[in-house]
Parts: C-alpha cells; structure tokens; sequence
C-alpha cells in the first residue's frame, strides 16, 4: 500500500514539476547523527534486502546519509540516462549495468577493495559485481511426491513429458517481456544449451503461467498454485523469511546460471568521495573471506571455488548483443512462439 | 831494464826505443801481435808495454795468450782512450797498469817501479854499495842499522847518481832526468836534494862531491 | 722527454662503444615498439573485422524484411580481449538499421569493401572498422554496412606494457653491450698495453729488437720501432768506434812528436835550444790535453743521454782512482791522504763518475806545490753523499764566461798546461747524476777545495 502511495506521489511530483518521468517503486531515507553528505542509490533490489548493507556502511561513516530508491531496472536506466541526480546504481539486471558503462555513464574506481574482486566479476573498473545469484528450479514437494527430482532440463523435460496432466497450468516462469532479470536468464539459457528451446516448447505446451517477479513464483509455488518454477532467483527463494518446507531450491546439474548482482558509480555523482567509499565498503564485505554474510541475502561469493555446474554471466559487450532491438525482437518473438501456444 | 814494447806505429816504436835507451834500458820492438808472441816465448822481459789497438787484432787477446802461456811478465798497456770506456777494463783482462800516449817519461817509469815493486817482493833488490845498502825498488837507503825511506825524487838523485858513480853529473842533466817536462823547475832546486841525500849519507863512506860549475859526482 | 696524451685509448674506444650501444639500444626500441605497435594495431583491427564480419555473415533477409541476427560472439568477443567500450552499427544502404546511431559510418565500395578509422566518439579515441557487401533485397540489390568500434583503452595498455617491455630489452642490451664493450677493449688492446710495458721498461742500453708477436695491425709500428732501434744502435756503436778512432789517431802521432822532442832534448847542450824544446813539449801536451778532454766531452755526452745507474761505494771508486793517479803523484813527492766515511752508496754510472773524480784530483795534483798533500774525504747523510778534494795549492778564480762554465786556475797557476775543460766535464757529469759542485779556496792556509754532492 506504501508502495504504491509512494509511487503515486512521486509520479505526481514528477509530473507537476515537469522534472524526470522515471517511476520508482519506494524511496527510503536513512538519516545519519551527523549528516554532511547526502549519497543517493538507485536500486532494483528490495529495500529489505539491502538495508542491512546500508546500515553496516553507515556505522563505519556515520557522517553520511543514505537516500535509497527502489525502481525497475528498466526504469532505472531511463532515469540515469534523464540525467537524475544519483550517485550509485545497484542492479541485478547486467546486461543494462554494462550498457550504462559502455554508454559513459560510469565513474572508474581503482581502489584495494576493487582489486580484490575477481576479473570475471567486474568490467572496466566500473561494473563491480557484489553477490552471485544463481537461477534455479523451485518446486512443490506434495506436487513432486512420488516423482524423482529432476537434476538436469534433460529430466525435467521427460517427467513433464510423462505427466502431462500433474504439470498442466501448473508451471510457472518470468515473462520476459516484463521483467529484464527473465530476459536475462532466458537470453543466457538459449546461449549455453539447446535444451532451453525444448524445454521453453515443453512448457508452452502445458500452458505455463508468466510472472514478473520470482517472489510472486515462489509464493505461488508455496501456495500449491504452481508445483514448479523456472529460474527462479535463487536467493530470493533462499531467504530466511521465505524459506519453507513447501519448498524445495535445485540448482540443476547440467548448469545454473548465476546473476551478479552490480553496483556502478554514476558520472555526474554529486558526492563522488562518498560514492567511492559506499562501494569499497560494500565489495571488500562481500568479497572478504569469512563465512558470515554481511548482508540479508546470500553473497555465497567465493573467489576460487566456482562449483563445476554454476556459469557466471559475464559482465562484458556481449551482453549488448540481446539488448540490440532487432535481436530482442527476434528472441521475444521466438520465445512468444515457444511458450505461447 | 829489458823491454818487449808491442806498438804498431813505426815511427812512435822507434823514438819510444830510442828515449827508453838513453835510459840505459834495452828495447825490443815487435810491431804486431804474432811477433810479439814469438818473443815473449823465447825471450825472457822485465815489462812488456802493450799497445792496446793493434792492426792485427785486440791487445787484448795479447793478455789472454799471456795468461794461458803463463808468462808471468809485467804489462802495462798503453792506450790512446782516457779512463772513459765502457770496455771490459784492461786491468780485469790481466795488465798490471795502463798509461795513456802521449806520455811523460817520468810518468812511465814511476808506474814502472810501482808495478814492479807490486810484482816483487822487496828484499831481493838491494844493491850494495860500499857501505850503504841501496833498494831501488823498495826506495830505501840503509847505512847500518838504520833504514831511511826516500822520497820519490831523492831516490830519483840517488839512482842517477848511483848509476853514474864516479862520473860527474851536471845540473842541467839531473833536471831533465828528475822533473818532468811540464815543472818549471829552477837548477838550484838541485841542491836542496842533494843536500837531503848528504844528510842520509853521513857517516857513511859513501859522499856526494860537488864539483864547482859542473856538477856532482858521487864517491864510493 | 713524454709525448703529449691525446685521453686513453682504451676508454675513448669503450665510450664510443658505448655510444654505439646506446644508439642501437636506442634503435632497437624504437624498432621493437614500432614494430609491436603495428602488431597490435593490426591485431585489434583483426578482432574488429572479425567481429564486423560474422555480424555482417548474419545479416538475412526473411518475409518481414531485414534480419539483423548479431551473433553473442561478435561482440562477447571484443570484450574477452579486452575491457574497452564497444559500439556497433548496421546499415541498409543510406538507412540506419541497429546499433548506435551516432556512431559515424565509413564510405565502402565494392572494390575496397573494408576501412579503417580512428576517431572520436563521446569524448573517447575509437578504432572502427565498417564492411558491407550486397545484399539482394526485395528484389534490389543493397549494400549492407556493418560497423563496429571499439575505444583504445585496451590497446593502450597493451602498448605501455610493450614500451616498457622495449625498454626493458633495450636497457639491457645496452648494459649487456657495455659490458663486452670494455671486455672487448680490454682485451683487445693488451697486447698494446703490454708491448708499451715492455718499451718502458727496457733500459735505455738494451737495444735489442722487439721479437714478441704482435697483432697485424701493431706490426708496422714494431718493424718502424726495430728499424729505429737498429739505426740507432748502429749510430751510437760508430759514435764509440769515431772516437776511439779519433783518440788513437789523434794521439799516436803526439806520443810519436813528445816522445822524439824528449829524445833530442837529452842530446841538446845549449841551454837556449833546450828551452825551446821544453816549450814545444808544453805545446804538445797542451794540444794531448786539450784533444784528451774533447774527446772526453763526446763520451760523456753520449753517455749521459742514455744514463744507466748502477749501485756503486763511492768509496771504492775514489780509492781506485787514487791507486791509479799514486804514481803521478809521487813524482812530485806529493803525498795523498784519503777519509772515508761509512755508506757511501750511490747510484750512478761507475765510468763517468770515475772519470770525473780522476779528472779533479788530476787536476789537483798538478796544481799543488811539491811536496804538499791533497786530501780526499767523504761524507754521507740521508739524502746524499759528499766528497771534498782539497789542495795546497794556489786556489781558484772564477772567470766570466757567460757562454759556458769554465773553471780555471787562477793567474797564480798560468806556468801549469790549463785543465779547464776537465773541471767542467765533471761539473757536467754531476749535474746529469742531479748532484752538484763547486770550488771554493781554502779560508786557512792556501790551495784549492773541490766540494761535490751526489743523491743517493
């Protein structure tokens, strides 16, 4: 209900003044005792999620307040490219945090904590990746009962295939007209294996249901609505508040995608000094050996170990190549054809 | 005294003989090294003046034949280099002394009776002379008991006069034959030597006389 | 006599080595970097046309109209080479297809259907490279332009890591060529250095020819220096051989004229006649003399030039030089006494010491009075070694003679044949030993003293 007061508020703010016609879902201020900067993040990640790593920044620079507003990924990068004044972008959405950098819009920072972070996790000094996410099979337990768990898309296709009726409307996945992170994670599927288009086909086939968001999948999987869930955001399903035994979280054999979750610092950041700390802060937690989590969510970032089935998305130009209107059309439309049937 | 004189030089060889006879010594000249050997193998010399440079070869090898031969005669060589040579010295190849031409006489025979006193012991030449005991080589005059060491010119007087005993002897001759060309010596010079000798003669019956406006004569 | 130096030849050979090195070094980098400069263009230019090219392999034509399909790896490739910004566009014929539309397009023809450009691009240096070839389309034939670009970051890098790279190399190069450069120098010429050892140290007698081997280039040096050698050799020997020459030939007929005046005199009665002849004995000597000290001049002079001191007593020296003078000095009853002192070592040439030292006391001999005595003595101290000659007789007067020193008797002695060219030669002879002498008159009694300074 906040939210969308919130929303409304701003868009009306927005509209009356004439000023930038971005939406933001929610905005949250968190005040310091001795505020002399101002640091102003744009996120797509939930502000429960990543209140914990504000409030751990802020007991180290308790000068600083942090103003953190929540949009959509696309929204976000429309309000960058408007010339908002922000001075750091978090998103899970790579494929845009790249275009950002590669379209100017990125400060470099060299600093000890970002050379700690692995090459694979980082573009241009400017893209620095802070969790490894991966993109997973959620399922019912009652639903499954009596079935094998499927550990690669190969399996998980025959048993929809032998069931057809247990699986019919039952199904879920994101829409990725909707939701950039379900373009992503498709975009990269239909890039490693070919088993995506037939599994994608199999799906269309049994009326799948298309969600924007993988809290509403795992709801719906928790609810009994769906018995499974496709690439579903892993950490999300992980949470401690979320997390049940309606649930069962499968990272698939075969691969699993992991999303890098990003922070970039904006060009025309007003706070630059701050800005930069913010983020040395932030990568030297999250790549910092020890086990404990500084955050809500689960960095599960190890630098050395990448287990032998998970595939980083790589930060890089060619994940300008899906963001190409000609190649999205002809992926939506593929997709469309796939799983619209 | 007997004379080998090795010079290759006519003219020198003959005035040299001549001046060395007016002294009463006998000269035999050989003007080349192979003459010389022959001589000095079957004559017997009291000294042999060496020319150094001979046509034939170096005086040198003279030395050497000398030494191999062993003939023990006394050399002295003459040579026409001063003292600066940076040959083998002479005196190492075996010649007792050297002189360089043109000589003085007087030179020649002084470094003769050196060598020749060096060479011979000193007892073996005294002359007797009625009572005085004369040693010509040792340069003393005994009388008795005592021994009188003479002076080089004294014992220069004493010979002449010894030489010439009974015979009259000018001024004029005893300075030519006691000072060398190069002293301006007066005649009366004379008798201050003549008057050392009367002072080792007396007591003896050995006197020097002077004859008045000739000379001295002296009587045994 | 020491030759002007013109700087060591062994380091002006190592500095113009070691320019040379440098140069190259220097040469080498510059070569190494341009080369590796176009190595890395052309490489990324390589990548780029790669990239442009299987877009452009992508391009299809369906019922819809165009089909831009970009593979991932066109552009997931520029990005493994490096982190640079990417930039694309795809063109049909004039019209804008995909892509970044302000990314400025290159004039292709069909002949040369692929260029090159750097440029700028939103406020960074850009390499791009645009393709196309024909499409047939719709029944029209197009040409299809696919441009793709790529900022320098990367490539800049790459070059600073190459620099330092060639500069690395060429430094050491150079250090490596400094370091055969003085080897070789050193080397090279020791053989030099060694023959210069070998001159120097020879005395200046040892006037054998130089038969060690030499390399080629030295060999005309040592024939020249061999062929001096030998010249000069053979001049000294025929110097020696004139005036051993001169002497005998000078004197033999003196002895022969002496010797005959001294023969006529003993037969000559009057006493006017005996005068003359006495005279003429005086001139002969004088001349016997006179030629004796000229000839001893030109053998001093030849021995000097070429000094080779041995370590000789003084002591011995002076005794023999009395030994030999006894005789002479007995014919006047003139008694010589002799005071040596303890070490009297010096370092001189033994021939024209004693010749000097025999010319002094010559020289005092004759001037004492008859029956006097000269006395010889000799002192030392650290530094030297001191000799004094003094006589009885009439001292010395030292006349003005601004051409050359030389020392006479004074009036007092005119009736005696002059000596005074034998006082200078041995002057001479002390000088070139670096010591000294001087005459000076006896302050008690009468005669001449001699005093005369050798260093060690």
């Amino acid at each position: 209900m906040r939210r969308r007061l919130f929303a409304a508020l701003s868009a009306l703010l927005a509209w009356t003044t004439g000023a930038f016609a971005f939406e933001i879902e929610a905005e949250t201020t968190f005040p310091a005792a001795t505020a002399t900067v101002e640091l102003r993040i744009i996120s797509t990640a939930d502000s429960a999620f990543f209140t914990p790593a504000v409030l751990d920044f802020q007991a180290a620079h308790a000068n600083i307040a942090v103003t953190y507003v929540e949009a959509s990924s696309t929204e976000a990068v429309k309000a960058i490219s408007e010339g908002a004044s922000f001075d750091l972008i978090v998103s899970s959405a790579m494929d845009l945090q790249t275009k950002l950098a590669n379209d100017g819009f990125a400060t470099v920072i060299r600093s000890s904590a970002t050379s700690a972070v692995p090459e694979w996790a980082k573009w241009r000094d400017s893209v620095f990746a802070f969790t490894q996410e991966p993109a997973t099979l959620v399922l019912s337990p009652t639903a499954f009962d009596g079935l094998p768990v499927p550990e690669t898309r190969k399996a998980l296709i025959e048993i929809l295939r032998e069931h057809p009726d247990r699986f019919r409307g039952r199904i879920g996945t994101y829409d990725i007209r909707q939701s950039g992170l379900g373009y992503l994670f498709a975009t990269q599927d239909s890039r490693t294996s070919e088993t995506y288009w037939r599994l994608t086909e199999v799906m269309g086939g049994l009326a799948t249901q298309l969600y924007c968001c993988s809290l509403n999948m795992i709801e719906a999987v928790r609810s009994g609505e769906l018995a499974l869930a496709y690439n579903v955001l892993g950490s999300y399903a992980r949470l401690p508040t979320v997390k049940t035994d309606d649930l069962v979280v499968i990272e698939l054999a075969d691969y699993t995608a992991t999303m890098q979750r990003s922070i970039l610092m904006l060009r025309n950041s007003e706070n630059p000094d701050a800005a930069r700390l913010f983020v040395d802060h932030l990568l030297s937690t999250a790549w910092s050996t020890s086990d404990e989590p500084a955050f809500g969510f689960s960095a599960e970032l190890d630098p050395d170990d990448i287990s032998v089935n998970r595939k980083p998305i790589r930060l890089g130009p060619g994940l300008l190549v899906f963001l190409d209107q000609h190649k999205r059309g002809q992926f939506q439309r593929a997709w469309e054809n796939a799983i619209l049937q | 005294m007997r004379f080998l004189l090795v010079e290759d030089n006519l003219n020198l060889a003959s005035a040299t003989a001549d001046r060395l006879s007016l002294d009463g010594h006998v000269v035999d000249h050989a003007p080349d090294l192979e003459t010389a050997k022959d001589y000095v193998g079957t004559t017997s010399y009291d000294l042999v003046l060496l020319d150094i440079m001979l046509p034939d070869g170096d005086g040198r090898s003279f030395l050497n034949h000398l030494r191999t031969a062993r003939i023990d005669t006394p050399v002295i060589a003459v040579t026409a280099r001063s003292e600066v040579s940076d040959r083998v010295g002479i005196l190492d190849l075996g010649a007792d002394d050297y002189i360089t031409k043109p000589f003085d006489f007087s030179e020649l025979e002084a470094r003769c009776r050196a060598v020749l006193r060096r060479r011979a012991g000193a007892t073996s030449n005294a002359q007797r002379i009625g009572d005085i005991e004369f040693n010509r080589l040792a340069g003393t005059l005994s009388y008795g008991d005592e021994t009188v060491a003479l002076r080089t010119r004294e014992l220069r007087l004493l010979e002449l006069l010894v030489d010439n005993s009974n015979i009259i002897l000018s001024k004029t001759k005893l300075v030519d034959r006691m000072f060398s060309y190069d002293e301006d010596v007066s005649e009366n010079a004379i008798e201050v030597y003549i008057g050392r000798l009367r002072k080792h003669l007396a007591g003896s019956h050995v006197s020097i006389t002077t004859i008045r406006g000739i000379g001295y004569r002296l009587d045994v | 006599m020491k030759g002007r130096a013109l700087g060591s030849m062994r380091r002006q050979m190592i500095a113009q080595l070691v320019v040379g090195a440098a140069l190259l070094a220097a040469l080498l980098i510059f070569v190494f970097q341009d080369f590796a400069r176009r190595f890395a263009e052309e490489s990324q230019d390589n990548v780029l046309l790669a990239s442009a090219t299987s877009i452009l392999e992508n391009v299809s034509e369906d019922a819809g109209g165009l089909i831009v399909d970009i593979p991932y790896a066109a552009l997931a490739m520029l990005g493994s080479v490096s982190d640079d910004r990417v930039f694309y566009r795809v063109d049909q014929g004039p019209t804008f297809v995909t892509g970044y539309d302000d990314l400025s397009v290159a004039e292709t023809t069909t002949a040369n259907d692929t260029s090159f450009v750097s440029s700028g691009f939103r406020g960074d240096q850009i390499r791009a490279v645009t393709t196309s070839r024909l499409l047939s389309l719709g029944g029209q034939t197009q040409r299809i332009r696919v441009t793709v670009a790529q900022t320098q970051d990367g490539l800049g890098d790459r070059l600073d890591e190459l620099f330092r790279r060639a500069v690395l190399l060429g430094l050491g190069f150079f250090v490596l060529a400094t370091g055969l450069s003085v080897w070789t120098a050193t080397r090279v010429l020791r053989p030099m250095q060694e023959l210069a050892l070998s001159v120097s140290r020879r005395g200046p007698d040892e006037l054998r020819p130089f038969e060690r081997p030499v390399p080629t280039e030295m060999v005309p040096l040592i024939s020249s220096l061999n062929g001096f050698i030998a010249r000069l050799r053979r001049a000294l020997d025929r110097s020696e051989d004139f005036i051993t020459e001169a002497a005998h030939r000078v004197r033999t007929p003196l002895a022969t004229v002496r010797t005959q005046a001294e023969v006529l005199s003993r037969r000559i009665e009057r006493d006017e006649n005996r005068q003359t002849l006495r005279k003429m004995i005086r001139a002969i000597d004088e001349s016997s003399r006179a030629a004796g000290q000229l000839l001893d001049q030109a053998m001093v002079n030849l021995r000097t030039d070429a000094l080779q001191p041995t370590q000789i007593d003084l002591n011995d020296c002076l005794q023999d030089v009395v030994t030999r003078l006894t005789p002479v000095a007995e014919l006047r009853d003139i008694e010589l006494t002799t005071t040596f002192a303890d070490d009297c070592h010096v370092s001189v040439d033994p021939i024209l010491i004693q010749n000097a030292v025999s010319n002094l006391l010559d020289n005092a001999i004759k001037y004492t009075s008859a029956e006097s005595r000269v006395a010889l003595s000799t002192s030392s101290d650290g530094d030297g070694v001191y000799l004094k000659i003094s006589d009885e007789g009439p001292g010395f007067e030292a006349v003005d003679q601004p051409l050359t020193e030389r020392f006479v008797r004074g009036s007092a002695g005119e009736g005696t044949v002059g000596s005074g060219l034998g006082l200078t030669i041995a002057a001479e002879v002390f000088e070139a030993h670096g010591g000294k002498m001087t005459l000076s008159n006896n302050t008690e009694g009468k005669g001449g003293c001699v005093d005369v300074y050798l260093p060690r």
